[in-house]
């Protein structure tokens, strides 16, 4: 099992926070054109989803797969998007990405008075948290150690 | 265990064939209104639909289905009679309408195979690890899309239910029709939509079969 990279989007698709663990490939864009495809696919995807639902939908989208890495994704009501990509073997996500929101950006974003809401986030204690939290996941080890 | 649709892309992204499961119930809610209308209704892709005043289970994004028994077309009613108009009118109430989530028309359906299309282009460029194949399963809450696409850039599409097991094998099931039935069609034009009764009752042969466990892994 292996975690790639998460991504954190404000609702108006700013890209406030972007961090990877073993990411093999990296594009030819700059990161600033990937947020923003990331950001535009996931706003097309959701559409799409609800478009093409044949019943009433409450969480929506929830993941995509291909065969090398598999997408996770989850929103909040405020409309704040946090997607994390990982390899095939993990399964779901979504108390993962919901504890990062609840307990990580909530405690150290929100509640620190220096950090703007709908800002790039720079706060190290965040970053070191999220660092922390991901490599303590189960989810983490690379194939070698599973 | 159900499976609600199928759809075939050919390569470049236009919609050649799609079918829809007869028995996949989407649900209606009928209920008569007295004057004036507490909802706020608006006109979206020529559709009637619910913008504001959600209530007994009627949610923003439903869309008139029917009035008193008359079943909408659009905009307008089957007998011509522009909805909103109808609305309006006092002497009309009480009125009985019923809604529900809008069907798809044969254009949406054709965008949303070209916008399928690119989305799997965008997921395999936004990979992390080097050569990644585009979308091959969509999972959402009411259900998951699986796409296979063939080496020549043909898309098999089907959207089931979460729990639906075997859709890899449906999806090659599908293919073989597809080999069997269209492309070995004399008169079958590759790239164009397919209209062929025998490919119509193969196809429904193959998804009735899975609809039963066991006989589709023989």
């Amino acid at each position: 099992m292996a975690i790639f990279n998460f991504y954190l989007f404000d609702r108006n698709g700013t890209c406030l926070y972007y961090s990877e663990w073993n990411r093999k490939k990296q594009l030819s864009m700059s990161k600033d054109e990937e947020y923003k495809l990331m950001y535009g696919m996931i706003f097309s995807i959701k559409s799409f989803a609800s478009r093409l639902s044949p019943t009433d939908m409450k969480e929506g989208f929830l993941n995509f797969t291909t065969s090398k890495y598999k997408l996770h994704f989850f929103e909040t009501p405020s409309g704040l998007k946090l997607i994390m990509n990982t390899d095939l073997s993990v399964g779901n996500m979504k108390d993962v990405l919901h504890q990062i929101f609840s307990s990580l950006y909530v405690e150290y974003v929100v509640k620190n008075p220096l950090c703007e809401l709908d800002k790039p986030i720079t706060s190290e204690l965040f970053k070191n948290k999220l660092d922390e939290y991901v490599r303590s996941l189960s989810q983490f080890p690379v194939k070698a150690a599973s | 265990m159900t499976i609600f649709s199928v759809y075939i892309i050919n390569k470049a992204g236009s919609l050649i064939y799609h079918y829809d499961s007869p028995n996949v119930s989407r649900p209606a809610v009928e209920k008569t209104f007295s004057y004036p209308l507490e909802l706020v209704l608006k006109v979206f892709d020529e559709k009637v639909v619910v913008a504001f005043g959600e209530r007994d289970g009627i949610k923003v994004g439903h869309a008139v289905l029917g009035i008193n028994g008359v079943p909408a077309e659009g905009r307008c009613l089957k007998d011509k009679r522009d909805i909103l108009e109808v609305l309006a009118t006092e002497s009309n109430y009480p009125i009985n309408i019923k809604f529900g989530r809008p069907h798809l028309t044969t254009n949406e359906r054709i965008m949303l195979a070209s916008m399928l299309h690119s989305l799997f282009a965008i997921g395999s460029q936004l990979s992390p690890e080097p050569h990644a194949s585009g979308i091959q399963s969509l999972e959402t809450d009411t259900f998951k899309l699986h796409c296979h696409q063939t080496m020549t850039g043909v898309k098999f599409v089907i959207i089931a239910d979460p729990k639906q097991a075997n859709v890899d094998v449906i999806l090659k099931k599908l293919y073989e029709v597809y080999s069997d039935f269209a492309l070995k069609n004399p008169f079958y034009s590759l790239d164009m939509p397919i209209r062929a009764e025998l490919f119509d009752t193969n196809l429904q042969a193959v998804l009735e079969q899975a609809d039963k466990p066991g006989i589709i892994n023989s």
